[in-house]
């Protein structure tokens, strides 16, 4: 027995909260950027959090741009030999890593792995009145707690991307060069030749600066925004991941979309 | 203000992050090549540009030279204009003949100098005179059938 | 309510009667549907946020567990507040929190993280932190829950030396009576978001109001019932004989 009513206004009710929500998370930036002058008169709480979204990523990152450069190794030689021209696997492979799966999967790599931490940290904050308490000291925690490691973020995501990219680029010179034998100097001439710098490398920073962006102002929105408690924490975890992944795959179409648009 | 263990491997992190750039930049991306640092404009005007692109090598001789930046269609003579921005380095004879070929039976299409013995050099914003347009592969086709059907004709 | 300066006033009622909301208000964490919060001449009910942080600092808070940052040792904790607002030099800092931390008991625990504390350990030390900058008012709210009863013992009789030392006004929002009885100057019960009894610890153990006596002597049932409101219970067990 569904009352269609009933469904309808559960509908409504659940886009007026997203709406409002979304509302909220935009006031935040504004709160955040507001209050950001003050961590970087303290740049030592500012790389504090680098340390912790950044160097703590740098293992799964780097590793994981190895495989993925791997993989499209194997796979662009197998797809290239079949038209002869084997000698275009560095290109393929630098430009997918540095346009796309750059940008994208070290942003991916980077909600999972740093923004569901950041969410979990303030997230115990609050559940744990550290937030209040800080507020009842005269010490603003969104300058204090939130600006520092949303900063931290967004320094850290281009710096991962490009990691994820150089290793990428290593891993499929290994798989092509190394191990199948394409010739060293056509892998890296045609790639030099097919890679702009401002065209494909500039529009992949800015890529992964924008994804940094999200991910962190999501994952501190999500931890500052939970419900103090055991559950909501672990709810709020959950949810920085899953938004963190829509936003960065829709925010791709769209800087895609315009960036790379008509011309190659 | 201590200098810390962590201060160190936020340091670390940072020249990694760093040094992938400059590994992008400069040995997977072509940044010592890209930026031509100084070039000047030429134009040339084609009836039929194919697949040309924005961003298209502009080559002499096989050596990209220069870079396509602009593609206009001008309304009064029905003709693409097509604006490149070249290599301050080099210089060009007069009569230099610009078309556009095709690179291999696939690959992108690029605007090729051949160049001819004129004393005087193209100066900056000068409009190429000498052009010749894209090889469309349809029209090819078709002329190739047609006179093949002409010539069966002629036979009987 | 009136809470005059220099003494140890207690908040008391049952569980969700609005005591922590009611600190909340002083210290201008809520703003008040209705009434006014005044401290000294300032109203903070209708202060600005600058205005609400400067006196602030003259504040100090005890949270229910304590509240303090888990990734910052004891010594970062207590210094935390004075780090923040004043320029002190590292030396000045390390001195003052190490005395901070002598009040209460625990200067030898300075390098430890809250972690490894006992629940009245870390309360000692939040209560440390709450008065690190020498406050003029001290709140504390339920510094008495979950503490084995010599912690508690321990932490009601810091409460009423740091107040003495300190020449601080403190309030306490609590439901443990009979340590409270021992330490503060006058007790406001409120029940339903308005004060129904007032006194000293004296007046209230004699007292004949059947509420505040159902507090003291702890009794099931009394003013304060023992069941949730619900439909009778022969509606709820017996539905089909109870609409026939």
């Amino acid at each position: 027995m569904v009352d269609p009513a009933a469904l309808l206004r559960k509908l409504g009710h659940s886009v007026v909260d997203r709406i409002w929500r979304l509302g909220f998370a935009a006031r935040f930036l504004f709160a955040i950027l507001r209050f950001s002058g003050a961590s970087f008169r303290r740049l030592p709480l500012t790389i504090r959090e680098v340390y912790f979204s950044g160097v703590l990523s740098l293992l799964i990152i780097s590793v994981s741009g190895l495989f993925v450069g791997l993989v499209l190794g194997l796979q662009g030689y197998e797809t290239l030999q079949r038209y002869g021209s084997t000698e275009a696997l560095g290109i393929l492979v630098a430009l997918s890593l540095v346009r796309e799966l750059g940008p994208v999967v070290a942003g991916l790599l980077f909600a999972s792995r740093a923004g569901s931490s950041i969410t979990a940290e303030i997230g115990l904050m609050k559940a744990t009145e550290q937030l209040k308490a800080m507020d009842m000291m005269a010490v603003n925690p969104i300058a204090r707690v939130i600006a520092p490691r949303f900063w931290g973020g967004v320094i850290s995501m281009p710096l991962l991307a490009a990691l994820f990219s150089a290793m990428g680029v290593l891993g499929g010179w290994l798989i092509g060069v190394v191990f199948i034998g394409v010739d060293d100097g056509a892998f890296w001439s045609q790639m030099q030749a097919g890679v702009d710098f401002r065209y494909d490398i500039v529009n992949g920073v800015i890529k992964s600066f924008v994804f940094g962006i999200a991910v962190s102002l999501i994952a501190v929105f999500e931890g500052y925004d939970s419900v103090p408690t055991a559950e909501g924490v672990s709810r709020a975890i959950t949810r920085t991941v899953v938004t963190s992944a829509l936003a960065i795959l829709a925010l791709d179409f769209v800087l895609t979309s315009f960036m790379f648009r008509g011309t190659s | 203000m201590n200098r810390t263990v962590l201060d160190l491997w936020v340091g670390i992190f940072v020249a990694i992050g760093i040094a992938s750039l400059m590994f992008l930049a400069l040995k997977v991306g072509n940044l010592s090549s890209a930026h031509l640092s100084e070039t000047y404009a030429l134009q040339a005007k084609f009836d039929n540009i194919g697949g040309l692109k924005v961003r298209g090598p502009v080559k002499s001789a096989g050596v990209v030279v220069g870079r396509i930046a602009d593609i206009r269609f001008d309304p009064s003579t029905y003709e693409a204009v097509v604006t490149m921005n070249i290599d301050g380095r080099y210089q060009f004879p007069r009569d230099t003949f610009a078309s556009i070929y095709t690179a291999g039976l696939l690959g992108e299409q690029y605007v090729g100098f051949d160049v001819g013995g004129d004393e005087a050099m193209l100066k900056p914003g000068d409009t190429i005179s000498k052009t010749q347009s894209a090889v469309v592969l349809e029209k090819l086709i078709s002329q190739f059938l047609f006179s093949k059907a002409s010539e069966g004709q002629e036979t009987k | 309510m009136k809470i005059p300066r220099g003494k140890v006033v207690a908040i008391m009622g049952g569980s969700g009667c609005g005591k922590t909301t009611l600190l909340r208000c002083i210290g201008g964490q809520l703003k008040p549907t209705g009434g006014r919060v005044r401290l000294d001449k300032h109203r903070v009910s209708e202060m600005s946020h600058d205005d609400l942080y400067r006196i602030r600092r003259q504040m100090g808070m005890l949270f229910q567990f304590g509240a303090l940052f888990t990734d910052m040792s004891v010594f970062d904790n207590v210094a935390f507040p004075i780090r923040e607002h004043t320029d002190m030099s590292e030396e000045m800092i390390r001195d003052l929190v190490l005395m901070k931390l002598a009040a209460v008991g625990l200067r030898g625990a300075h390098g430890l993280m809250p972690g490894e504390l006992s629940g009245g350990m870390a309360r000692r030390v939040a209560l440390a932190r709450a008065v690190a900058l020498d406050p003029m008012l001290v709140m504390y709210d339920e510094p008495f829950t979950g503490l084995d009863p010599i912690a508690l013992g321990v932490i009601g009789q810091l409460i009423r030396k740091l107040n003495d030392a300190l020449g601080a006004t403190s309030i306490m929002v609590t439901h443990d009576v009979q340590e409270s009885l021992l330490i503060v100057d006058y007790i406001y019960f409120i029940s339903g978001g308005r004060i129904v009894a007032e006194g000293t610890p004296d007046d209230l153990r004699a007292s004949r109001d059947p509420f505040v006596h159902q507090f003291v002597h702890a009794e099931v049932d009394g003013p304060v019932r023992f069941d949730y409101p619900a439909p009778s219970a022969r509606d709820e067990f017996l539905p089909g004989v109870a609409h026939g």
